[in-house]
């Protein structure tokens, strides 16, 4: 139980990784897709729609197959400058989780956006504040405190979420703990000391939102 | 599409017959979650500090650590905790448990956890004034339970169900690691077969899509039914 600490520690350092890289492009992704969303153009509205409802609606794991092991069956896409991206199985999770993760961001960002009362926007405008300025001083900040309880747990779920990259070959946390388990038959040892660890960082997650919440309460 | 085509030289067949593995999984272990939330539920809403411990723990460790670690642990510990038990009862040859019973059983213990968080979440918003005038009315506890909590309870716990349900239905994917032949692992059977993963991990897209879209629809037509007058 104690010699397979060291491993499954180098390990987490894999899966922290995965979590922060997704987890930053994800946020970006959710916000591009929820300003969408938003859009009155009804085509665009519906295929930001689309987007998220096809990522919400599929297992993480067909994601991940299909951009690891599918895309690399087109012929003209291995040629292009992306092939050096998506032949590693490390970024193809990354993308994987972003895209995913995004899609869930979006639907709580937009969520967030709806919830805003019209009020504070119509006092922006009557006291002359541009659009542009509407938007980013008043509408992302306050959209992003509405948000944050949402946006804790779905950092949550997409920590448990990582654990799907040892399907593609990489060694995260559950990819050594699986190793470790298959060699020593010594099951659930191996799941004290990973489950150990995956709660502490739910742990850590869960007490840094309520920090964060506190801070940018109004 | 003769990809998708029935009997011999298609993998239409396999497919669809994976589909129907991949609802059974997914009902079997939306059951056994309730089980678990029927056990668990009134632990958690129990004011006896231990009780509440145990009731918090479940929840919180299963929320916690990812499905694809309980499933390894199902998959690997399962056969050994049995045998274990058995050989208490003076049983000693080999056991080996079915993957669809290991199966079930982890996502079931998964699913479990989040079907709780539901009922103690809709038990709790019941208004208080409902207990006590059945306790008023003196009806007996087992009669307030099913025909005062329930029905309302059942009202504000089906939408949050139907999200346990969609989360279930994609757990289910993760025991292709187990060898279930489900969606997943008929696709990466497949995929491997014919060299052809794109089509075939697209497929088991769409068909988880449309397994989510129609279970959508059938969960609708329940809510319309328990919010009558409201």
């Amino acid at each position: 139980m104690i010699t397979s600490l060291p491993k499954l520690l180098s390990a987490t350092v894999v899966t922290l990784k995965l979590l922060s890289l997704s987890l930053f492009f994800g946020l970006f992704i959710g916000l591009l897709f929820a300003i969408l969303r938003l859009n009155k153009n009804k085509i665009i509205n519906k295929f930001a729609y689309g987007y998220s409802y096809v990522f919400r609606g599929t297992p993480l794991l067909v994601q991940i197959f299909i951009i690891y092991f599918g895309l690399g069956q087109i012929e003209y896409f291995r040629s292009t400058f992306l092939w050096v991206i998506f032949k590693e199985p490390y970024w193809c999770a990354i993308i994987a989780f972003a895209l995913n993760t995004g899609a869930y961001t979006s639907e709580i960002l937009r969520s967030a956006f709806q919830t805003i009362k019209p009020g504070i926007i119509e006092a922006g405008k009557s006291l002359g504040i541009s659009n542009k300025i509407i938007f980013y001083k008043i509408q992302i900040p306050v959209a992003i405190r509405q948000s944050l309880p949402a946006y804790g747990n779905e950092i949550i779920l997409m920590m448990k979420g990582t654990s799907l990259a040892s399907t593609v070959t990489l060694m995260d946390l559950t990819g050594v703990a699986k190793y470790i388990i298959s060699t020593t038959f010594k099951p659930i040892e191996v799941f004290i000391v990973a489950g150990g660890i995956y709660l502490f960082m739910t742990f850590i997650i869960h007490n840094l939102m309520k920090f964060l919440e506190k801070k940018f309460s109004y | 599409m003769e990809l998708l085509a029935f009997g011999k030289n298609g993998w239409g067949d396999e497919l669809f017959i994976a589909t129907l593995m991949t609802i059974a999984v997914s009902i079997t272990a939306m059951l056994i979650g309730f089980l678990f939330a029927l056990i668990f539920t009134p632990l958690k809403l129990s004011k006896n500090k231990f009780l509440n411990l145990i009731g918090n723990s479940y929840t919180t460790v299963i929320r916690g650590v990812p499905e694809l670690l309980v499933i390894y642990l199902f998959f690997f510990g399962g056969s050994g905790a049995v045998m274990f038990v058995a050989s208490m009862f003076g049983y000693n040859e080999y056991i080996e448990i079915n993957a669809f019973i290991t199966g079930s059983f982890a996502i079931g213990i998964i699913s479990g956890a989040y079907s709780t968080e539901v009922f103690r979440g809709a038990i709790q918003s019941i208004d208080k004034g409902q207990f006590e005038a059945s306790q008023v009315l003196g009806l007996k506890r087992v009669v307030y339970f099913f025909r005062v909590i329930m029905p309302q309870m059942l009202r504000l716990a089906i939408p949050n169900l139907s999200n346990v349900w969609q989360i279930t239905l994609k757990d289910t994917s993760l025991i292709s690691v187990t060898g279930l032949v489900e969606i997943m692992r008929q696709s990466y059977i497949a995929a491997g077969s014919t060299r052809d993963p794109l089509f075939f991990y697209s497929f088991a897209a769409v068909l988880y899509l449309s397994l989510t879209f129609l279970s959508m629809k059938l969960i609708n037509r329940l809510e319309i039914k328990y919010s009558r007058g409201f």
